[in-house]
């Protein structure tokens, strides 16, 4: 159900079309009026080689200098008309294209922003952004010029055609012999066309992934001297890139002229047929000259139509994309129904039996249960990979339970709305993620209603205020993008202040305070006490000193909660969590030494 | 502007072959579409002088003839110009990548990645456009131009005069307007790029978003940025539309002016009416020169503003480089000695000092520890030995040498080291632990320097085992994982100096204890310098440092410095007393 890079559209897609159609709807006035303009600005382009050979015919050729005069009046009026028409017809459309643009892109984040933590697991950040903003770009080149302006060359290909007919149709006919030649032109540059735009846009992709991976980790590059290396791998795909775009310059080289010698045929057969006529005095001179005319015009709008097929079709390919985004279901949809409930329980959790697999049936929890009171402090330990995250991202449901249910005061958290579920949650997690604005916009983030003061004393709490006092703006000093000029552990305490400034009833703390000294970090666990009393809290820590005291600790080992208990209780047990401890006199040999006999 | 492009010149002439040939090509293509007019005048007049099927025959066959000459040309100069730029895109795009690689860490920290990738790719897109397409319009444009009026003066010089009147409009317009447009688009392209970093941002964090029910607050973010793109595409779409069909406006006018003077020219006998269907033919045949003058004029302003945006970063001179190098220095085997005399150090364009005056030595086989409080500088003073950061000159030493006068290259490959915040490629095990190593991954190497970090149980967990893939595109390793790929990695190096910074702070317990164990075989030979926050991890070292505010304020060894009772000696008491407490 990911989001696939490489879908290639056939081209034209009815269904496709309808569904990009119906984002027009909205806007049906502003297309008429922008398709008649098109109607009328194609018209007034038809009229002046006509006007040249009625100029020709009923003026020049007889003399009559008054009504050429009067004619290039209306050939002026003619001008000024197209020009109306023209603006009027690149504007509306452009402005409809933008506005829908704006939607779909709207559309395509706001989707995003309501698809699950699971979906994210499977598309890299990098292919969605594509979604936002190339593919969506590629729908606005079809709006602004390719298919509305593929009308206009229609109207003009059938009006030309329908004078040609009227004017004579045997010349006309001599004209369109060349037709079923540009047909099979036409086709054979678009098949190869279409094969090589799509191993382009392979490489570009290829390019920019290579780009964005290696400038991201420019510094383990130069730390160990790989430049070289790196270098030439780029230049591998670029080089690739290099060629498969020379190879598509023969497609185009060749296309365009064969176009023209097409053209220029059907000038020959023109001037050869329509000669021989007009010696006989079958045609005029004038219909000779404006069927050159046209005939020229003729073959503007096939080769402008051959290139708004590309335009076309990678508009097509983008929205089958984009579309496709925007079909992929959103698992957890926030029930309406259950909205009433209220926000202020008490904050007990229960885990009920509960398995979970992120993939198919490997099985990452089994059988968890659990209950945290409300105000207990539950610590959780384990192995590196032994389920611990996958527990949090379960309570806060990133991911629906397999099997079993969690109660959240008494309510699985499936029926709670879900924005209610998380409102009682503050998550602390490993890797912080800093947004671009200030260090207090980061605590604060989307909540006007937490006051700076509330701001301030967040970060005391966690004596964060120790370096953010000495930024030269202080709460107001810009952030680095990915706060880049913070030092790891600043930006740990950073997070902090924020779940503390949200004051939720529930902490869920994961490795929170695993790059902070330990002497900040006793700090915070003293500033902890005081703040989370009477509220539940859990923390996941590697290091079993951070939570000693704790209420109970539950020791999970491959998915299964193995021990649970305080402290004392699970070193008397004498079971896996008393291996976890013993370790440690190996670490610290001369320290107190807390051996098996010590223990109580 | 003219220094922008004489940077620009060697790469022009290093496809200068390609490019001649092409502009040969576009002299004749024109030359030849510029001759068939005239004979549809000579068939004009001879129809009306009364012709023969002959000369109509031979007349079409000349139309068709000239048609295939023409299209051999143009193929051609398509070829060789458009080719030509694509080796120029290639050269600039690979010179682009190369000086990347010389800017410092310090240059990412100040500039936005996405930045730097719009630079290289669609900026670079625009410099190609110039370096190709436009060379090939403006060629055809200029010389389609000189030559269709030349011919209209030989037909007639006043009606030429006449009819040329209402251009120079056409060429101011193009001025005025791709000025405005050009300053439109620049606005545009940045709010792009920073509706690209709200989207990046808010899909890169998207467990806090969910977690602090941020998604409300995102919609809004994105709405407003969406909106002023949108705003700002409106005032462009608004010239745009005006722009395009103005030019059609005057060129239509000058047809207006053929066709009344010409016509009455014909009237009064002073052209033939051959001479006035060929020269409404130039007209048009004018109109599309014209037209591309002024396309070719904003894809030139565009590439040039986009080459400047290059250069931008081309002419960023390296911070950090082997400018003061010696070739001499080191070059012999590297014993690992490493002095630190009286360092201070600040940021570039910061106003605090980060590190002041610290001095340390250490030899091979000795450990040097530093701890300290969250922001005290630890991690800068790792980053300054390896010289991601330059150290003021005479202030770290490597067997006797200032590093600064050490190439590069050598100094970081006598080290190893793993940052507090690791990167590993999208790529696989195998080949990030590997990383120093060009070339297939030496299977034992990795193997040793696996186990020896600690991930061996973890890598033979993993599908594939060593060759599983890492990242985007495969397994999602935890933070634990990360380091111990990263300690792996350095220990591949064999390097002279270890750097571990904070690098077991995310392992459990029972690993961090089993690393370490193994890590004091390879610290026998090895001078290391590691930043941790547990006394257990740095009690026997050789030296502890206690940093505070970028101050060293106490030294020495483990007992020594709990003999002396200060910061270090409570930390110790701190942890002691949780673990006595714990254990009784
Ligand atoms: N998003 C995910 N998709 C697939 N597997 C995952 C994902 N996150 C974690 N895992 C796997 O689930 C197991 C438990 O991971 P986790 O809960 O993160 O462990 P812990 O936090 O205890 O280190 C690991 O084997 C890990 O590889
Ligand atoms: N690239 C940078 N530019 C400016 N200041 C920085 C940069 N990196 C870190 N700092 C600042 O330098 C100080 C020391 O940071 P650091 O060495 O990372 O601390 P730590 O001891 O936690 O490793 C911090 O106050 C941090 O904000
Ligand atoms: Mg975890
Ligand atoms: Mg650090």
């Amino acid at each position: 159900m990911s989001v696939q890079d490489d879908a290639i559209a056939k081209g034209y897609d009815s269904t496709l079309m309808r569904r990009l159609l119906q984002y027009l709807r909205p806007y049906w006035l502003w297309v008429i009026v922008a398709f008649i303009a098109i109607v009328g600005g194609s018209l007034a382009d038809l009229a002046q080689p006509w006007l040249t050979a009625k100029a020709i015919d009923d003026h020049i050729a007889v003399n009559d200098l008054e009504g050429l005069w009067r004619l290039g009046r209306w050939f002026l009026l003619i001008l000024i008309t197209s020009f109306v028409f023209e603006y009027i017809q690149t504007s509306v459309m452009q402005m409809v294209g933008q506005k829908i643009l704006h939607t779909v892109r709207r559309d395509v984040f706001t989707h995003l922003q309501r698809l699950d933590v699971k979906f994210y697991d499977r598309n890299p950040v990098g292919r969605l952004m594509t979604r936002v903003t190339t593919d969506v770009d590629a729908l606005n080149d079809m709006f602004s010029s390719g298919v509305v302006t593929v009308f206009g060359d229609l109207i003009m290909l059938f009006g030309i055609m329908a004078i040609m007919v009227a004017m004579d149709w045997r010349l006309a006919l001599v004209a369109f012999s060349v037709l079923p030649f540009i047909a099979w032109a036409t086709a054979w540059f678009r098949r190869n066309v279409r094969e090589n735009y799509r191993q382009v846009r392979g490489l570009v992709a290829k390019l920019n992934a290579f780009l964005q991976e290696h400038l991201t980790g420019m510094g383990t590059v130069q730390l160990f001297s790989q430049q070289a290396r790196s270098y030439r791998q780029f230049e591998a795909i670029n080089r690739e890139h290099r060629d498969v775009n020379i190879q598509s310059i023969f497609y185009y080289a060749l296309f365009y002229p064969i176009i023209e010698v097409l053209a220029a045929l059907s000038g020959a057969l023109i001037i050869l047929a329509g000669g021989w006529w007009a010696l006989e005095d079958q045609v005029s001179i004038g219909v000779l000259v404006a069927f050159l005319q046209y005939s020229r015009r003729f073959f503007q709008p096939i080769s402008d139509l051959s290139e708004k097929f590309n335009i076309l079709q990678a508009a097509m390919a983008a929205s089958e994309r984009i579309f496709g985004l925007l079909d992929t279901p959103v698992e957890m949809p926030t029930s309406a129904a259950s909205s009433d409930r209220r926000v202020d329980g008490p904050g007990r959790i229960e885990f009920d039996r509960v398995w979970f697999a992120y993939k198919d049936d490997e099985f990452v929890l089994r059988d968890v249960s659990f209950v945290a009171e409300p105000g207990q402090r539950i610590g959780i330990v384990g192995a590196t990979g032994s389920g611990k995250t996958t527990i949090i991202s379960l309570l806060l449901r990133f991911y629906d339970v397999t099997q079993g249910r969690i109660l959240v005061d008494g309510i699985d958290v499936r029926e709670w709305p879900l924005e209610q579920l998380r409102m009682r949650f503050g998550l602390v997690l490993q890797d912080v993620h800093l947004f671009s604005g200030t260090i207090s916009s980061n605590i604060r983030l989307g909540r006007e209603d937490i006051t700076d003061e509330a701001v301030r004393e967040a970060a005391k709490a966690v004596h964060a205020d120790r370096f953010v006092d000495r930024l030269p703006q202080g709460y107001d000093t810009p952030v680095a993008e990915r706060g880049a000029t913070l030092s790891v552990g600043q930006k740990q305490l950073l997070s902090f202040a924020r779940a503390l400034a949200f004051d939720p009833a529930v902490l869920v703390l994961d490795e929170a305070t695993s790059s902070i000294d330990t002497e900040t970090e006793g700090l915070i666990q003293d500033a902890l006490h005081t703040l989370m009393a009477g509220r539940t809290v859990f923390a996941i820590a590697h290091r079993l000193s951070t939570i000693q005291d704790m209420d109970r600790i539950l020791v999970v080992h491959k998915g299964q909660i193995r021990e649970s208990g305080t402290h004392q209780e699970l070193l008397a047990l004498g079971g896996i969590y008393f291996k976890l401890w013993e370790v440690r006199p190996l670490i610290a040999p001369t320290s107190s030494d807390p051996s098996p006999a010590a223990a109580p | 502007m003219w220094r922008a492009l004489q940077r620009l010149w060697p790469y022009v002439t290093s496809a200068r072959h390609a490019m001649l040939a092409g502009v040969l090509w576009i002299v004749l293509a024109t030359a030849i579409s510029l001759t068939a007019p005239l004979i549809l005048k000579y068939v004009i007049d001879d129809l009306l002088a009364g012709a023969t099927r002959a000369t109509l025959a031979l007349a079409a066959a000349a139309l068709l003839g000239l048609a295939i000459a023409d299209g051999v040309c143009r193929y051609w100069m398509r070829q060789r110009l458009i080719g030509a730029s694509r080796a120029i895109e290639y050269a600039l795009r690979n010179d682009f990548f190369a000086h990347l690689q010389r800017l410092p860490l310090s240059y990412y920290q100040a500039n936005r990645i996405g930045d730097l990738m719009s630079r290289a790719s669609s900026d670079l897109g625009a410099v190609r456009l110039m370096v190709g397409p436009a060379v090939m319009y403006f060629g055809s444009t200029a010389l389609g131009f000189v030559i269709a009026v030349a011919l209209m003066v030989s037909i007639d010089p006043w009606l030429t005069l006449l009819a040329l009147i209402p251009l120079p409009l056409v060429s101011i317009a193009t001025h005025v307007f791709g000025k405005a447009i050009h300053e439109k688009f620049d606005r545009i392209q940045a709010q792009l790029s920073e509706l690209s970093a709200v989207v990046q941002e808010s899909l890169a964090g998207v467990r806090v978003v969910r977690a602090y029910r941020q998604e409300p607050f995102e919609l809004s973010r994105f709405g407003a940025a969406n909106d002023e793109y949108v705003h700002r595409n409106r005032s462009l779409i608004r010239l745009q539309s005006a722009f395009y069909p103005s030019l059609s406006f005057f060129f239509g006018l000058s047809g207006l002016v053929v066709l009344w003077f010409g016509g009455s020219g014909v009237i009064n006998g002073r052209i033939t009416l051959g001479d006035f269907a060929a020269f409404s033919r130039y007209l048009v045949l004018l109109s599309w020169p014209l037209i591309a003058f002024g396309w070719v004029i904003n894809i030139v302003q565009r590439g040039i503003a986009s080459w400047q945006r290059m250069l931008e970063v081309m002419d960023t001179v390296p911070a950090i480089t082997d400018a003061e190098a010696d070739p001499a220095a080191l070059a012999g085997r590297v014993v690992g000695r490493l002095e630190v005399r009286h360092l201070s150090f600040t940021y570039p364009g910061a106003t605090q000092q980060v590190l002041t005056d610290i001095s340390f030595s250490a030899s091979p086989g000795q450990t040097v520890a530093i701890v300290g409080a969250t922001g005290s500088g630890k991690s800068t003073l790792l980053q300054l030995v390896p010289r991601l950061h330059d150290p003021p000159p005479g202030t770290v030493f490597l067997d006797g040498v200032d590093i600064r006068r050490v190439p590069l290259e050598r100094l970081r490959r006598a080290m190893g080291v793993v940052p507090q915040e690791p990167f590993l490629f999208s790529d696989t095990v195998a080949h990030n632990i590997a990383f120093s190593r060009d070339g297939d991954p030496p299977k034992d190497a990795v193997a040793a320097a696996a186990s020896a970090a600690g991930l061996d149980a973890d890598v033979s967990g993993f599908g594939h085992g060593f060759d599983t893939m890492v990242g985007e595109r495969g397994i999602t390793l935890s933070g634990g994982q990360k380091q111990r790929a990263a300690i792996a990695r350095a220990l591949l190096v064999d390097p002279k100096v270890l750097i571990l910074d904070d690098a077991l702070s995310a392992v459990d317990t029972t690993t961090e204890d089993a690393i370490l164990r193994r890590l004091r075989d390879v610290r026998e030979t090895r001078t290391c310098l590691l930043v941790a926050h547990r006394i257990s991890t740095v009690r026997d070292a050789d030296l502890i440092l206690v940093l505070d505010g970028g101050r060293v304020i106490e030294r020495g060894t483990h007992t020594s410095l709990v003999a002396q009772g200060g910061v270090y000696a409570s930390m110790d008491r701190r942890q002691r007393l949780e673990q006595e407490l714990a254990a009784s």
